[in-house]
């Protein structure tokens, strides 16, 4: 007897394409079938307005603000005030440093994330050794016939990632050290580190840079003036660091007292054993905290505002008061908000992507 | 020991030397070639930067008209945008030049903090917006009114104030900030809204129908606004001031932008002192013959300043009231240049 199997049957309809998917994910069974319809219907009346605030009844085109008639959100506002919100007072003729300097950094980045690319080591060394420099330069100008452009005129979106970026770059080689320094053996490196990082970590950050804005110049004579956009990135930095290196110490304490020994059993120094053996599996570890941290960070540079650095959040509230666009800040805000929302939901991506990428089998996740 | 007082009389007159020297701003201005002046960060028609990213304001024009008269030219200056609390900390420590930034001029701020207020550029107080069609004529006639008004601010105490000294009755609405009252008063929740009347009015232009909206004539606070100075440096404060002056004055001569040139050739004595005519009176100020001329041409006078920023030919469209000049019914009165 020849076994023949029956021709595949296809499955029944009303299990497949979007019609199955709704009925297997949104209503299977009458409970929550009610509850999707009830859900639903709060979703509708509660968004609603907004979509036909923020698109339907929007306005789009337009130079002034004579050109939003509708009830609708007022787009113009920001089309007209984008470049500011870009380059803040960056003199138009020069942004295309800011432009440069900015593509650059993203292409160094996307070499350096994007897996299989060559020379890995030789690129990073480049972006944390040289690249702040070409930075520097192409932003402040007086070199190589550049003009010179003050901090005071940078603003907006390039002046938040010029302080995200800085911040996030060297708090955390710090946090690193201080991380070390606070497991470290010799008592006096330890209780400077342990110092360090409670101080900086009770203060809140807007006092940092209320000190670093207010309080620092009285100390110094009244000639002598510290760039204020130096003052706080270097306030951000001390005070992320002393965050990072928390993060830092929990990944060390992750790692199990056997990887220390096995290091030592081998005859390594210090220094050989935290490079190869233990910082490579505790950073891995400490991804999600990190970039937790980095996420934090970036929010926090609007704090600026107050000591009266035009950052994204600034520029806007300073946009939305002028005479000419007063009564749009809504559109600031929401605008604002997404931008910033952009970025940190990259971030957090990136992270979910670099924690599977090094997953490597250890650890208890399964 | 004797060493270490030395040491550190050394060390301190070296801190006193670099400082005296800085004291002459006028030099240090001269010789910085750039006028460095403190600004709010975004204060409708006072101080906010525009479209171009060039600051603009009433406040601004104070700055821009101290760099005419100094360096000859209103574009030398360079804005530095400064919050409330860190506008005093920026002026002692020399990080700015002078500070124009919507700035009350009182006792405690003129005595204890080492400034100098030179002079006052806008008259403000606090005042009350009602809706027209109501067809009130003063604030008496708000006998019984619910006052939107932000809270924990001197306005709502001065407001108490006010209608407790003339046996008024009312029904203060608080809210959090002036926008939320200003809304709720457009939206029918209180037939009043008080607050600074430069503020009442840059809030009047987001309300529906801003035109269907006015303030009763009575102000009820004083806070003149006002250019300030480091204490200690009388030069500077002398060309702050006269430098504002010299905008009043011009209105008062009639001089503009627009005919300041014709005006050069006049036979009217004060006008000739104004635009440079007389020998000497720079001198004593420490400026070029012309420094008048200058911020006429480059600035405007202050009418113009107002109508351009805050009044008339604004958006804010703030009725000129009390900051009218002397003879025309206001407070605005320069001492004359001679």
């Amino acid at each position: 007897m020849k076994y023949d199997p029956q021709p595949t049957l296809p499955a029944p309809p009303g299990t497949l394409g979007v019609v199955g998917w709704m009925r297997k994910h949104l209503f299977n069974g009458p409970f929550n079938s009610i509850a999707t319809v009830v859900l639903a219907y709060f979703i509708i009346i509660f968004m609603w307005p907004v979509i036909d605030w923020a698109i339907l009844s929007a306005d789009w085109i337009g130079t002034t603000r004579n050109d939003c008639t509708s009830d609708g959100a007022c787009w113009v506002f920001i089309s007209q005030r984008l470049n500011q919100f870009l380059y803040g007072f960056y003199p138009e003729a020069e942004t295309w440093r800011l432009d440069l300097a900015f593509i650059m950094m993203a292409a160094l980045i996307a070499w350096l994330i994007i897996p299989k690319t060559p020379f890995k080591g030789w690129v990073a060394a480049f972006t944390l050794l040289i690249f702040p420099f070409i930075a520097f330069v192409l932003l402040s100008g007086g070199y190589f016939g550049l003009e010179s452009v003050d901090t005071h005129k940078w603003g907006g979106l390039s002046l938040t990632l010029v302080l995200a970026v800085v911040g996030i770059v060297a708090a955390l080689p710090f946090g690193i050290l201080l991380a070390l320094g606070r497991r470290s053996h010799m008592p006096i490196v330890r209780s400077l580190s342990v110092v360090y990082i409670e101080i900086w970590r009770g203060v809140p950050l807007i006092t940092v840079l209320f000190m670093a804005s207010v309080m620092l110049p009285l100390f110094f004579p009244e000639d002598m003036n510290f760039d204020k956009l130096l003052r706080a990135l270097i306030g951000i930095t001390m005070f992320q660091s002393a965050y990072m290196a928390e993060v830092v110490r929990g990944g060390l304490q992750a790692i199990s007292k056997g990887q220390y020994e096995a290091a030592d059993s081998l005859g390594l120094g210090y220094w050989q054993k935290m490079n190869m053996i233990i910082l490579p599996q505790a950073l891995k570890l400490m991804i999600p905290g990190i970039v937790n941290t980095f996420i934090a960070l970036f929010k926090d540079t609007s704090l600026v505002l107050i000591i009266g650095l035009f950052d994204l959040l600034a520029i806007m509230q300073a946009s939305a008061n002028d005479p000419n666009w007063i009564g749009f800040s809504t559109e600031g805000y929401v605008f604002v908000a997404l931008v910033f929302w952009v970025f940190c939901f990259g971030m957090s991506r990136y992270s979910i992507h670099l924690e599977k990428r090094l997953h490597t089998g250890h650890g208890n996740r399964a | 020991m004797i060493k270490h007082v030395a040491f550190a009389s050394v060390a301190a007159s070296l801190l006193f030397a670099t400082s005296s020297y800085a004291a002459n701003t006028l030099d240090t201005v001269k010789e910085r070639n750039t006028l460095l002046c403190g600004v709010t960060s975004g204060v409708p028609g006072f101080s906010v930067p525009d479209d171009k990213g060039n600051w603009k304001g009433l406040d601004v024009d104070v700055c821009r008209a101290v760099a005419a008269a100094v360096l000859g030219d209103n574009t030398k200056v360079k804005y530095i945008p400064l919050t409330a609390k860190e506008r005093f900390t920026a002026l002692a420590s020399g990080e700015i030049d002078m500070l124009s930034r919507v700035t009350t001029w009182t006792l405690s701020r003129d005595s204890q903090l080492g400034i100098n207020f030179a002079g006052v550029n806008y008259y403000d107080g606090q005042g009350f917006m009602v809706k027209k069609d109501l067809g009130l004529k003063s604030v008496k006639e708000l006998d019984g009114a619910t006052i939107c008004v932000q809270s924990g601010t001197t306005t709502e105490l001065n407001m108490a104030d006010y209608f407790r000294s003339h046996g008024l009755e009312h029904t203060p609405v608080v809210f959090d900030t002036n926008e939320q009252a200003a809304a709720s008063f457009d939206s029918g929740r209180c037939d009043a809204f008080t607050t600074d009347l430069s503020q009442a009015y840059g809030l009047r232009t987001r309300m529906k129908d801003p035109s269907s909206v006015v303030a009763l004539p009575e102000v009820i606070s004083k806070e003149p606004l006002g250019p300030v100075v480091r204490q200690g440096d009388d030069q500077w404060f002398n060309i702050v001031k006269w430098s504002l002056n010299a905008m009043l004055n011009a209105e008062e001569l009639g001089i503009s932008s627009a005919n300041v040139d014709q005006m050069k050739s006049s036979e009217n004595p004060n006008v000739q002192r104004l635009l440079g005519g007389s020998e000497g009176l720079a001198k004593g100020l420490g400026v070029s013959e012309d420094w008048g001329y200058q911020i006429v041409k480059q600035v405007g006078n202050y009418g113009e300043a107002f109508d351009r920023n805050v009044g008339k030919d604004s958006p804010l469209n703030i009725d000129r009231g009390i900051n009218r000049l002397w003879n025309q019914g206001g407070l605005q009165y320069a001492p004359p240049i001679r």
